[in-house]
């Protein structure tokens, strides 16, 4: 095939292999610039590779860590169980999904709460776990937000959501879709409350969770590189029947068309979340 | 009219209908005995079919050719009606109309998703699938509205806000949730009727407010039936089992306590007789109107907040 005729960037499809899991062998192999880092030096590194910048998938468990200051941390609503509402059955239930999600994590559904300190401050964070069914947002998500909302007003502490997420939940249908109504309507609360909420997207945020909270943020920011957006990438391809152009609906892409304030490396997340929370309680 | 697979037993009766009809007119022998007859047997016909529906074809009534679409049902309730146009920031989307109109001597605001009648006024009304303008066009309208204390009626009927490159960079997602936030906080009476298609965040969108109901034919979900199949089962083939599965019909949601009411449809649906349903819905449209308005907007958001908040099904362990 003569050389122009050939495909020089990979296509937006990424293999079910090739996904992108949190690291726990010896050596991690950086998924972008295929650079083989020591899993230790990573962990150190806050899960960015050192090379090309590339922002690991982390889960709760870590972003915890990174942000809360140590042994200053307790999780709240930790209690809440997803309800197979539906007795929904695609190729498997619903139960099992929730049941191997349950196993494989070891978490309730797919968020936590944590209330702690952050260089001193008092923050609430929601963080959204990707591996538990894609980040997906049912009724337990909803709960735990409206929660926390709840909890912030009460103590008069900001919050921090952080979204990892490939939208709502299918096996809750209706369900799952009005915790996108729930949540803003919970947010209300927050603000009438004059509490700041900052709305952390990291990769990927897409579907009703972008359409609800997420971009629902006195400051919406984001990691590096997340895809950020409405519709996922293949059903966008597929619709107009185009290939779409490079960088298209990530952080950088959002901050470019005026749907963030800033984009913040995992390194620097710490101070800048204390300043913010510096400025906002001045 | 046009017939969809398993309404053809009435498809027939309708033939047979005519048939006699044309052959009265032409021999001038009376044969009203006999059309009653037979219009008794397309309505035992329809009573019949309505009471088997599963919850696919319920799905297909929603998009039946002949259904009413929000201006058809807005032209029929409304002595007058003014449409309204543009976002003030972008364009004018065809897929979101809305404006002032009056219904028994009352100004309400109307919003809704549109649909085309005709090949080429779909394409001009994207299939009903809204872009982010026409989102912020819908919340520029029901802030006029609040401003001069006028209720909103949304009439939802979208198979989804469009996924398209243009929607992403004017971010869609940004425009639905701040849709979903400001409606929350609408200190006029808001009702949202879904008349056709209630599909996900897209029907949302304009899906906040005080009362929800839907018609008797038409769904409301997180997912199409078909992007439901595709997903999950890999497949475009097991729509029928999506929809079922997603348990997405008026009665569901009822039972539910996700919407609060499912208006009734003509015997065969919305399409059969669209000036009867319009009576239907002026009728409802006006009940919860009269209902709503005693209240005091800050009383009326704290409901409205509460309804939403407990909405959710989870489990709680000690």
């Amino acid at each position: 095939m003569a050389k122009w005729f050939q495909r020089i960037k990979k296509g937006i499809e990424t293999s079910t292999s090739e996904k992108k899991e949190p690291p726990d062998g010896l050596w991690t192999k950086c998924p972008k610039c295929k650079k083989l880092i020591l899993t230790k030096d990573l962990r150190e590194n806050n899960f960015v590779c050192d090379k090309c910048n590339y922002h690991f998938r982390i889960n709760s468990a870590e972003y915890f860590q990174i942000l809360f200051d140590e042994d200053h941390s307790r999780e709240l609503f930790g209690n809440i169980y997803p309800v197979d509402i539906l007795g929904f059955k695609d190729i498997k239930t619903y139960e099992e999904r929730l049941q191997e999600a349950q196993k494989k994590t070891g978490l309730a559904d797919a968020i936590r709460v944590g209330a702690g300190k952050v260089n001193g401050f008092d923050l609430v964070i929601a963080c959204m776990d990707f591996d538990f069914i894609g980040g997906s947002m049912g009724s337990v998500v909803g709960e735990k937000i409206a929660r926390s909302v709840d909890y912030c007003v009460e103590h008069r502490i900001p919050l921090l959501i952080i979204s990892k997420s490939g939208g709502a939940r299918m096996m809750e249908s209706a369900f799952s879709l009005m915790q996108m109504a729930k949540t803003a309507a919970k947010l209300t609360q927050l603000a009438e409350a004059r509490i700041p909420y900052f709305s952390l997207m990291t990769d990927p945020t897409t579907g009703g969770v972008t359409a609800s909270f997420a971009m629902l943020g006195d400051i919406n920011m984001a990691e590096p590189g997340a895809l950020i957006g409405f519709a996922g990438p293949r059903v966008i391809k597929e619709t107009i029947k185009k290939d779409l152009p490079e960088g298209f609906q990530t952080a950088e892409f959002l901050l470019e068309h005026g749907f963030l304030d800033f984009i913040v490396d995992r390194k620097e997340l710490k101070t800048r979340i204390s300043e913010l929370l510096l400025l906002f309680s001045k | 009219m046009q017939f969809l697979d398993f309404e053809q037993p009435v498809a027939e009766l309708y033939e047979q209908l005519e048939k006699v009809k044309q052959a009265g007119e032409k021999s001038k022998v009376d044969v009203s005995a006999t059309v009653k007859e037979i219009e008794e047997k397309i309505r035992q016909k329809r009573l019949e079919i309505t009471q088997q529906l599963t919850s696919w074809q319920r799905v297909q009534l929603s998009r039946h050719p002949n259904r009413p679409y929000t201006l058809a049902y807005i032209e029929r309730m409304c002595r007058h009606f003014i449409e309204l146009h543009g976002d003030r920031k972008v364009k004018d989307d065809k897929a979101m109309v809305g404006g002032f109109g009056d219904i028994a001597n009352r100004t309400i605001m109307f919003i809704g998703h549109q649909k085309g009648v005709n090949t080429r006024m779909r394409q001009l009304r994207n299939f009903g699938m809204a872009n982010p303008e026409g989102y912020r066009k819908a919340l520029r309208l029901m802030k006029l509205a609040e401003k001069f204390n006028k209720p909103i009626v949304t009439l939802i009927d979208t198979p989804g806000a469009f996924p398209g490159l243009e929607a992403e960079e004017r971010g869609q997602a940004e425009a639905i949730a701040r849709n979903l936030y400001e409606m929350v906080l609408l200190k006029v009476p808001v009702i949202c009727i879904v008349i056709g298609e209630g599909a996900s965040g897209g029907a949302l969108g304009i899906g906040v407010g005080d009362r929800i109901y839907m018609l008797e034919n038409t769904w409301y979900s997180v997912i199409s039936p078909e992007s439901c199949s595709s997903i999950l089962w890999r497949s475009w083939d097991y729509k029928e089992q999506a929809a079922e599965q997603l348990k997405l019909t008026a009665a569901h949601m009822k039972s539910f306590h996700l919407i609060d009411d499912i208006i009734p449809e003509p015997l065969g649906g919305a399409h059969v007789n669209p000036d009867e349903m319009a009576e239907t819905l002026k009728g409802w449209i006006l009940k919860a109107i009269d209902e709503l308005e005693p209240i005091p907007p800050e009383e009326r958001i704290r409901q409205r907040i509460e309804k939403f908040s407990r909405m959710g099904v989870f489990r709680e362990v000690e």
